[in-house]
């Protein structure tokens, strides 16, 4: 376990406020308890810093997770999020997509949300914006990258694609085996 | 299952011991195989039928052996038509019957009691007793042939003379069966079906071990069962029904015997289990060991409310109901169209699915916010992540695991639940506290045989020996000591507590070394679970005696609580020091 380089500092935060803009200084400066982002076996974990300090008593050939991770740097440095995160970008994130009932399962199964599923869209959302998306309970299933923005959308055919799929929780039963 | 289905989670009823004996048991579990499931719905008595039917099977077979008194071409007949099922003034005849001399000259209803009796009985003397009182009554010459081994028409003839249509079905049946089986020459196959009709028509209940081996291939399931029922009654009134020939002794071998071949286990662990309950109590272990525990689920508290997600829930057509005062994030599920461990709720780590009896360690451990806690054997993160929902994730929890492969479900549920104070640890839990120490709470749920869950697992019925269970105890004991080491007792959240639980049902994994931590750790003492249900540990079992205290402790059984077997004892942690607290927790115990 050791704190995040400056260049990997950027690039996470680069990926982060694609979902949560600037309220990204909300997940540094917390009123509870102060939060650090940890790097350990190329992956990044998000943690308060009690539950850090404890951990980082423990060997770390024995350590295999703490907090919250985030997600993971690939061999090239770049920062891949991973659902986990889900919790905290649903927190801050900025634009939100609601899908319906019956576009919920495709989404779970990894699949891109098209326009006939869309139950709401945050206004004025950008296109190729990171974007938190829920059902229509309000809970956060998954997050993605739209394709269009909010005023084209409205222009588009019910088959287009609106939110390219990034993760979604499906992968807790999908991916269990490589995810962690 | 239907929605008001008697398995119904929560405080059971007393055992109502009557029901093994005298009611119909319900079929227990549906098994693929008919001859299996037809049996347990069977009454628990024998019918006359079933008496006559089995008593009549066991001719050949009686003929057959070899009895020093008469010779194997007897005849046979009243007693197989009107043999009753046993009843316990059979025994009035028992000492005639015992003199094969006196046999040959008994009245009709002497000869009917025997044939009561004969259901039961397949020694030597009593065979020759059955085959005597049978010779002055030739309700059927063609038997005399069977049992001559003579000619294979002689079944069809008897039969057709008993007009017992379900005894000639199965047999015509079996016989189709084995000509299909079987293209041998007739005369050969008629020898055989005497040989068949030897092993199941038995309803014997003594056997050597050469018949044993026979009976285990051949073996219907349906005598033997009726014949557990009996040895069960008999045992419970074992002065009015016994045999005075036979022991106790006697009656248990023959019964472990039955119990095994029926129920599938294997003769140590038959053997282990049994001597736990009473002997109609150990049958309805056993019996709920074939049945599925009901599904449960627990709110994450931490993501939603019991409420909300039993709304959502009952939204995809899930019929579910809490699962009773016990507990107040438990739902029991009846039936789901859809798969309970893949629904959107369950992707948004609502809940979790999580057996009834791991809620309990949780709850006697009553963790409290800001406090460090261990949970030793973690995997896959049922209890860890109540135990962090319980603390509303602050403090901190130390999940730790031995095993790497199980520690991806642990993980993923952690994250899934959306707990933040936990880190995973990947030790053997005998090396605390070393690693980490002074906990306030520290929850061992140690690797244990499973003989709780065989339901779930029914692979413990035979790979278990006394090798592993010396081993698993030897480890249980070890970790034990550890998980004490590692409790700090001078904790500032009023903590200091260790609850130790297993899985498992057997004393030595239990109250064995609960005692051991006991005698090795004077600075613990067991205190309540504060659990208001369950049965109170042994003090005492099989001439080993254990503290007193052991009283606290909780056992949770299949048949009486409808969960998984479980055990759970709290240990509070007095000093840190071993040696310091040895004088006064000596002093306590005289107390």
């Amino acid at each position: 376990m050791r704190p995040l380089t400056e260049e990997e500092t950027k690039t996470l935060f680069e990926k982060l406020a694609r979902y949560v803009g600037k309220n990204i200084t909300h997940l540094i400066d917390r009123p509870d308890e102060p939060h650090c982002f940890r790097l350990h076996e190329e992956k990044v974990y998000y943690v308060g810093e009690t539950t850090m300090k404890k951990a980082a008593g423990i060997n770390r050939d024995h350590l295999l997770s703490f907090g919250t991770c985030f997600g993971k740097f690939t061999k090239t440095r770049k920062f891949r999020l991973h659902i986990t995160a889900l919790d905290y970008l649903a927190q801050y994130s900025k634009y939100k997509v609601w899908v319906k009932p019956n576009g919920e399962m495709p989404f779970l199964y990894g699949n891109h949300v098209v326009k006939a599923h869309i139950g709401r869209i945050t206004e004025d959302t950008p296109e190729h914006q990171g974007v938190v998306i829920y059902n229509m309970a309000d809970n956060p299933i998954g997050f993605g990258t739209t394709a269009r923005s909010t005023v084209e959308i409205r222009r588009l055919d019910p088959t287009a694609i609106v939110v390219f799929h990034q993760s979604d929780v499906g992968e807790y039963l999908r991916d269990e085996n490589t995810l962690f | 299952m239907g929605r008001k289905s008697n398995n119904k989670q929560g405080v059971p009823q007393d055992l109502a011991t009557e029901k093994v004996k005298a009611v119909p048991t319900p079929a227990p579990v549906p098994t693929p195989t008919p001859t299996k499931s037809a049996p347990k719905g069977k009454t628990a008595k024998p019918t006359p039928t079933q008496a006559k039917k089995s008593v009549q099977e066991a001719k050949p077979v009686k003929a057959a052996a070899p009895t020093p008194t008469q010779g194997p071409s007897k005849s046979k007949g009243r007693a197989t038509k009107n043999a009753p099922p046993p009843e316990p003034e059979s025994e009035v005849s028992d000492d005639d019957s015992l003199l094969p001399s006196d046999d040959e000259y008994l009245s009709g209803s002497e000869a009917e009691q025997t044939g009561g009796k004969q259901l039961l009985w397949d020694d030597v003397d009593s065979d020759a007793d059955s085959v005597g009182a049978d010779e002055f009554d030739g309700a059927s010459d063609s038997e005399l042939e069977d049992s001559d081994g003579d000619i294979s028409s002689g079944d069809d003839d008897e039969d057709a003379d008993k007009g017992d249509f379900v005894t000639r079905a199965r047999r015509e049946t079996k016989r189709l069966l084995k000509e299909a089986a079987m293209s041998q020459a007739e005369l050969e196959e008629s020898a055989m079906q005497t040989n068949i009709e030897d092993a199941d028509g038995d309803p014997h209940l003594f056997l050597d071990d050469a018949e044993n081996d026979e009976e285990s291939e051949g073996a219907d399931l349906a005598t033997v069962n009726a014949r557990i029922r009996d040895v069960v009654q008999i045992l419970d009134n074992f002065k009015a029904m016994r045999d005075p020939q036979r022991s106790r002794a006697d009656y248990v071998a023959r019964l472990l015997k039955d119990m095994a071949l029926y129920y599938g286990y294997n003769d140590y662990m038959i053997e282990k289990l049994f001597e736990l309950f009473p002997v109609s109590e150990a049958v309805e272990f056993f019996e709920a060991n074939e049945i599925q525990r009901p599904v449960i689920i627990r709110t994450n508290t931490l993501r939603t409310r019991k409420r909300e997600l039993a709304q959502a829930l009952i939204a995809r057509g899930v019929n579910l109901e809490p699962v009773g005062k016990w507990s107040k994030v438990g739902l029991q599920i009846f039936e789901s169209p859809v798969p309970v461990g893949a629904t959107p709720e369950y992707l948004a780590g609502h809940y979790m699915i999580q057996a009834a009896s791991s809620f309990l360690p949780v709850m006697a451990l009553a963790p409290s916010e800001h406090e460090k806690v261990l949970d030793m054997c973690a995997a896959p993160g049922g209890k860890t992540t109540y135990l962090a929902s319980l603390m509303k994730n602050t403090g901190f929890v130390l999940a730790n695991d031995a095993n790497k492969d199980r520690q991806k479900a642990l993980v993923a549920n952690i994250h899934r639940l959306g707990i933040h104070n936990t880190a995973v640890a990947n030790y053997d839990g005998r090396e605390y506290p070393k690693v980490m120490g002074s906990f306030d709470r520290v929850l061992l749920d140690a690797p244990c045989s499973g003989t709780g869950v065989i339901s779930k697992d029914p692979s413990v019925k035979v790979n278990k020996s006394e090798q592993d269970f010396r081993m698993l105890t030897r480890l249980q004991k070890e970790l034990i000591l550890a998980a004490i080491d590692s409790t700090n007792a001078k904790s500032t959240t009023g903590g200091g507590y260790l609850v130790y639980s297993t899985c498992s049902v057997t004393v030595d994994e239990n109250e064995a070394v609960v005692d051991y931590a006991l005698r090795k750790r004077p600075n613990v003492k067991l205190v309540d679970t504060g659990l208001d249900f369950g049965q109170a540990g042994f003090t005492a079992f099989k001439g080993q005696t254990f503290l007193p205290t052991l009283n606290l402790t909780k056992r949770y059984y299949p048949h009486t609580h409808n969960m998984d077997g479980f055990f759970v004892a709290k240990f509070k942690k007095i000093s840190n020091t071993i040696e310091a607290t040895q004088q006064q927790s000596t002093k306590n115990g005289k107390k």
